[in-house]
């Protein structure tokens, strides 16, 4: 009966202590929810760049695309209408040229450090790619003016393309690394088992099964440095007229952006969006291109 | 204890392609080939390091360390000091940081600790979409609609209505390009780069360390406070120290806003250098050697410092995710 009466009627101190609970739990709550709603703050916050960087593209971008900027070269000063051809004709030549260097010595450097993981070398190989990935993009631009343009003394499309894919090396060496390292074990037993040399085996067995991956990391990175600038200032040049010759300077989108955008001219001006339209649209379709890879691969794998 | 033979199968697990027993002339060929490739990685690594200070080695052998210090940068009466350069890069950086990371590192938590199941793909997808928008199309914004707004409605309202022209940090005309426009370009740049980092680390952290938070009574915020961010703290500071790398090496977009002029000011309303901008901005109308071999040193400092602080972030990382490999 006493026990039961203590439990129904608390002591003050009992009560008290009961109260500021209660109160303190309160508060706790209360700063949960309020921590709660300063993160979707963040999340609003950090989406909104993109929301307007992306609103605007389109808007003024859109208005000032047409056939001919695509099919046109670029107009002198005062006249209106022209395109940017040629520019959109040297970005692709400057990715096949950085792709043709990156994706070979990425690809042979991250099946290395894969294969020989723990080896000093392939450690060194693998922290040096990632100190290579944190370069800045204007240090590797004079990096190739030094080697490559003054020597030969004048500025080409070869140059700013060898640029462009000692960037995409660090990424390609990375993403192989991690792609050559999902293959099973058992896979490259079976292979070695059957008597095949191990240039076989990691050409028909590890490679091809690694295959998509890589070629997702490939795409990933050609779409990072077909958007860089910095690289070709002082190396592809850019270039009024058309040309497709690689030793001799060429026009790039981001290149032609740059020097629209920075001009006093209003034509000028919309081109610059329309280019920007371009160029995000093209690094889109790479990006896409290669998440579908990737889905396709991860799908397959789940499946098995 | 569990984990300790998996850990061992999976390091030895792996037969080396390479090495052991060759089997004829082709493996010995495919051995020579990716190591070729793979010294391609160092020998890269060396040659840019080589090239740019033997170019630069010129101007810092003439003006010793005061090419660091001396704020006067004259091509013309031909003296190189690159402290405004500097300067405005730490700056710019330190401003960009100062907003980016919070911001990063909230959107991390929400997607790792909050988010609907729904909602998680869609916002880190979006906020990686952030990373694939290319730097020349962030300084078009910059230009046209970032510097407009900034110009009229934000820098005064900063330095008259909220009274901040009184310090030297808001004093001066607003034109629009400056260290201010230079940091919230930076900022918005450097997001995506901590944030995927912090939200890797984040879902990192063992479950039972959240759940061991909860039984304890701890609302979900105090959970992450004293059980999360606690454990994710190296490798968000990793995450951050490398989006640091990024914002001290941007070149085009900050070239584009921050206005280009080789002087030191408090005043984070008036134009101001770093030093990529300044590469970026003169290296082509450079026509004397000294000028040149200036610039070439100005890029030297830079890649010492971004190699400097990208290792400082990836051992921080690495070590991260070594801890959480052998605990897991």
């Amino acid at each position: 009966m006493s026990a039961g009466a203590a439990a129904s009627r608390p002591s003050d101190r009992q009560r008290a202590v009961r109260d500021r609970t209660r109160r303190g739990l309160a508060r706790r709550k209360v700063v949960n929810g309020i921590m709660l709603g300063v993160l979707g703050l963040c999340v609003v916050l950090v989406t909104l760049p993109l929301v307007l960087i992306l609103a605007h593209l389109l808007r003024t971008g859109a208005g000032a695309l047409d056939v001919a900027f695509f099919t046109r070269m670029p107009a002198p000063v005062g006249e209106r209408g022209g395109g940017m051809a040629n520019a959109i004709v040297g970005t692709l030549i400057l990715v096949g040229v950085a792709a043709a260097v990156g994706v070979p010595v990425g690809v042979g450097a991250g099946v290395y450090v894969a294969e020989r993981r723990g080896s000093w070398l392939a450690t060194t190989v693998r922290f040096l790619s990632d100190v290579l990935n944190g370069l800045p993009s204007i240090v590797m631009g004079i990096f190739a003016w030094q080697f490559l343009v003054r020597p030969v003394g004048h500025f080409s499309a070869l140059s700013g393309g060898v640029a462009l894919g000692a960037m995409m090396i660090p990424m390609v060496t990375r993403t192989t690394e991690e792609m050559v390292r999902t293959v099973p074990v058992s896979l490259r037993e079976a292979a070695l088992a059957l008597g095949y040399p191990r240039w076989r085996t990691a050409l028909v067995v590890v490679l091809r099964t690694a295959s998509a991956g890589i070629v997702t990391g490939a795409l990933v990175a050609l779409a990072r440095v077909a958007g860089e600038t910095a690289p070709l200032l002082f190396t592809a040049f850019g270039n009024q007229f058309w040309s497709t010759n690689v030793t001799q300077p060429i026009a790039a989108l981001p290149l032609q952006i740059f020097t629209y955008a920075i001009s006093p001219y209003d034509d000028w001006h919309r081109l610059a969006w329309a280019g920007a339209l371009v160029l995000i649209a093209i690094i889109l379709v790479l990006s896409l291109i290669a998440r579908a890879a990737t889905r396709n691969r991860f799908d397959a794998s789940a499946g098995a | 204890m569990a984990i300790a033979p998996q850990i061992v199968t999976a390091d030895a697990g792996t037969p080396p392609l390479v090495s052991i027993h060759d089997r004829g002339l082709g493996d010995v060929v495919y051995r020579g080939v990716i190591l070729f490739f793979a010294l391609c990685v160092p020998l890269l690594v060396v040659l840019v390091a080589w090239e740019i200070a033997r170019a630069g080695w010129p101007a810092l052998h003439r003006f010793g360390f005061s090419f660091l210090t001396s704020s006067e940068w004259n091509p013309v009466k031909q003296i190189f000091g690159a402290a405004p350069a500097i300067y405005g890069t730490l700056v710019s950086s330190a401003i960009a940081l100062a907003l980016a990371a919070p911001l990063a590192i909230g959107v991390s938590v929400w997607l790792s600790e909050f988010s609907p199941r729904s909602l998680r793909q869609p916002v880190a997808f979006l906020v990686d979409l952030l990373a694939a928008i290319p730097s020349v199309v962030y300084g078009l914004w910059g230009i046209f609609v970032l510097l407009p707004v900034l110009r009229d409605p934000v820098m005064p309202f900063l330095r008259d209505r909220l009274g901040l022209g009184h310090t030297a940090f808001f004093a001066g005309p607003a034109y629009g390009p400056s260290m201010l426009a230079a940091g919230l370009i930076l900022a918005i740049m450097i997001l995506p780069y901590i944030a995927s980092v912090s939200r890797e680390v984040l879902l990192a952290v063992p479950r039972s360390q959240r759940e061991a938070a909860l039984a304890l009574g701890a609302t979900r915020w105090e959970a992450i406070w004293h059980a999360v961010l606690p454990h994710a703290r190296t490798g968000i500071l990793g995450g951050v120290i490398l989006g640091l790398g990024r914002a001290l090496g941007e070149t085009m977009a900050v070239t584009m806003v921050i206005g280009n002029r080789p002087e030191i000011s408090a005043s984070l309303l008036a134009p101001g250098y770093t030093m990529a901008s300044l590469i970026a901005n003169e290296f082509s109308e450079a026509s004397s050697d000294a000028h040149l071999s200036a610039l070439m040193a100005v890029g030297f400092t830079l890649f010492v410092i971004t190699i400097v602080v990208n290792a400082a972030a990836r051992w921080l990382v690495w070590r991260v995710e070594r801890g959480a490999r052998v605990s897991a």
